[in-house]
């Protein structure tokens, strides 16, 4: 038996604030999206005040100051670098992390049934939050879609629960279903809520009593397998269920591979994916993290994973661009010794698109991949970017509205915190 | 304008690799000597000089190490009253003193219902001594 633990990280961009200016703690914290637009992060005491998601700055800009709410640029450098410590540091504890976005991450633990997880994953908590100042919930349960509702038990009832919830019998799975509505299942968007619940299916517990044909008729199969998987019987691959918050390319090879350019050339080919799985959706995207791991069952072979989250200079869906940023990412992480089993790239922090001239792109003209391919060969051979696509920033940085930037403290010299050696003034005898 | 150029896939192989390349070292690293877990590792600046007797002074660099658990003696980033402040953590009976190590300033007592924040544990200090122009 296996038990999938689903670690959250809690409100991650207002707590990746929080860490380094702990004056905000208590207090209301939002995060706004590029150009300073509207909110896209909330801590629980903005989400009390009723600040929705999305919530228009210029409308709210009065409502902000009168209830002191602290407003912030989002600083993708920060949450980015964040994300990659606590990625790091999971990986740690178990072998098989898939990291799912920016500040959430699937850990498998294989059997493991007469082990205390739940003391585990409390240490994990803790140990992160020391580690990184960045708060977790853990949900525990014997599918990836368990363990979903799992942490949003850990995370809704934190005075008993702790952060932690283990879901480990029948009973519990039944009652936690029952609480679920069916709107707030992972994987279930509002169009099929709404033929749901039409059919009187308003909970998790009615979904999976409904026949599987008729599952598998109106949902696809991927709407069996998420059935299947709410009732605890794993069935559902982590890039089936629709991301929102990023979109992932991961894969296990074949064979391992030990060599630089064979990573490079597979992280390349996923960076392309993602560029096009943007464009489709209309989305750039600020961060792309790349991950690489060795095999975890080849005990004798030495093991090694790591992953690292580059800030791009400016929001883009280009392949060139992320493909550049991408192998600069695995630049840092790739470590010479090693037989890799598995790599990946996840465009994260995503925006709606302001490369409009890159649509060209979009259908998948067989010629536009020779074209990309020239384009590429021209700059490699050159040494630099010579053939760059008409919205490329051309030397200029991107310029956006971020008033309200919180410094870039971990990625900059200029920017760490200062620490005070001469408190409290008053008491200085001079 | 065509522009024709050689593309060797894999780049360019010249001779032999050199006998010599199986015992290449790795150079020096001061990441490696000064920072035990990058993940949990953070940098600060100081800003004043009641840390001098521990050789920190102002405008030095410090390394901070977060999964460190501070103990009776450890030099700590802590958060107090609103600001960042470091000093070595003295624990008696029932209090915790923030002490200064420059006579010019007395200790913060912490007791009572205040919990003390510990941000991080000191662990080195980069002291520049060559002035950048």
């Amino acid at each position: 038996m296996s038990y999938y633990f689903l670690i959250d990280c809690n409100n991650f961009y207002a707590s990746s604030e929080r860490v380094f200016d702990p004056s905000l703690n208590d207090r209301p914290v939002v995060v706004l999206s590029n150009n300073d637009g509207c909110c896209i992060a909330r801590s629980n005491e903005a989400k009390a005040l009723g600040i929705p998601m999305g919530a228009p700055y210029f409308e709210y800009k009065s409502f902000f100051a009168k209830h002191n709410v602290v407003v912030k640029s989002s600083n993708y450098a920060l949450y980015g670098d964040m994300s990659s410590r606590v990625m790091n540091i999971l990986s740690r504890y178990c072998p098989e992390v898939e990291i799912y976005s920016i500040d959430e991450a699937f850990l498998l633990f294989r059997g493991f049934e007469h082990f205390d997880l739940e003391s585990y994953a409390r240490e994990i908590k803790s140990f992160v939050h020391r580690a990184t100042g960045i708060p977790v919930s853990i949900g525990i349960a014997p599918s990836k879609a368990l363990a979903k509702v799992a942490n949003r038990i850990s995370k809704k009832f934190p005075d008993k629960t702790g952060g932690v919830y283990l879901m480990d019998t029948d009973t519990k799975r039944t009652k936690a279903l029952n609480w679920l509505k069916i709107g707030d299942v992972w994987g279930i968007g509002s169009r099929y809520a709404k033929m749901l619940q039409l059919q009187n299916v308003r909970t998790a517990l009615d979904f999976i009593e409904l026949p599987d044909d008729f599952v598998r008729d109106s949902m696809t199969v991927v709407g069996l397998r998420l059935k299947h998987d709410l009732m605890g019987k794993p069935s559902i691959q982590m890039e089936e269920v629709q991301n929102k918050k990023g979109i992932a390319c991961t894969r296990s090879f074949h064979k391992d591979y030990t060599e630089f350019s064979e990573l490079h050339e597979r992280i390349a080919t996923f960076a392309s994916v993602c560029g096009r799985k943007l464009r489709r959706q209309g989305s750039d995207c600020n961060l792309v993290q790349v991950y690489v791991r060795t095999n975890p069952f080849k005990e004798h072979l030495p093991q090694y994973g790591r992953s690292v989250c580059i800030k791009l200079p400016y929001p883009t869906n280009s392949t060139l661009e992320l493909t550049k940023h991408a192998v600069r990412g695995l630049k840092m992480i790739f470590k010479k010794g090693y037989h890799y089993k598995k790599a990946g790239i996840m465009v994260m922090a995503l925006t709606p698109s302001a490369s409009k001239q890159l649509n060209v792109f979009q259908n998948s003209d067989p010629r536009h991949l020779p074209l990309m391919k020239a384009i590429d060969r021209i700059n490699l051979l050159s040494g630099f970017n010579v053939v760059k696509l008409g919205s490329q920033d051309l030397e200029r940085e991107w310029k956006m509205n971020r008033n309200k930037l919180s410094p870039r403290y971990t990625s900059k010299f200029d920017d760490i915190i200062t620490v005070n050696a001469h408190y409290p003034k008053e008491k200085t005898e001079t | 304008m065509a522009i024709e150029a050689p593309y060797f896939e894999g780049g360019i192989s010249c001779g032999f690799p050199s006998p010599a390349d199986d015992f290449k070292e790795d150079r020096i690293s001061l990441d490696r000597e000064l920072i035990h877990d990058p993940d949990a590792t953070f940098f600060a600046r100081v800003n004043g000089d009641s840390m001098q007797g521990a050789g920190m002074d102002d405008g030095d660099l410090l390394v901070i190490d977060r999964s460190i658990e501070a103990y009776d003696g450890s030099i700590a980033v802590c958060f107090v009253d609103g600001e960042f402040t470091v000093k070595r953590i003295k624990k008696e009976n029932d209090k915790i003193l923030l002490m200064p190590e420059n006579p010019k300033y007395k200790p913060i007592e912490i007791s009572g219902d205040i919990t003390l924040n510990i941000w991080g544990v000191v662990t080195n200090i980069v002291k520049r001594v060559h002035k950048k122009k």
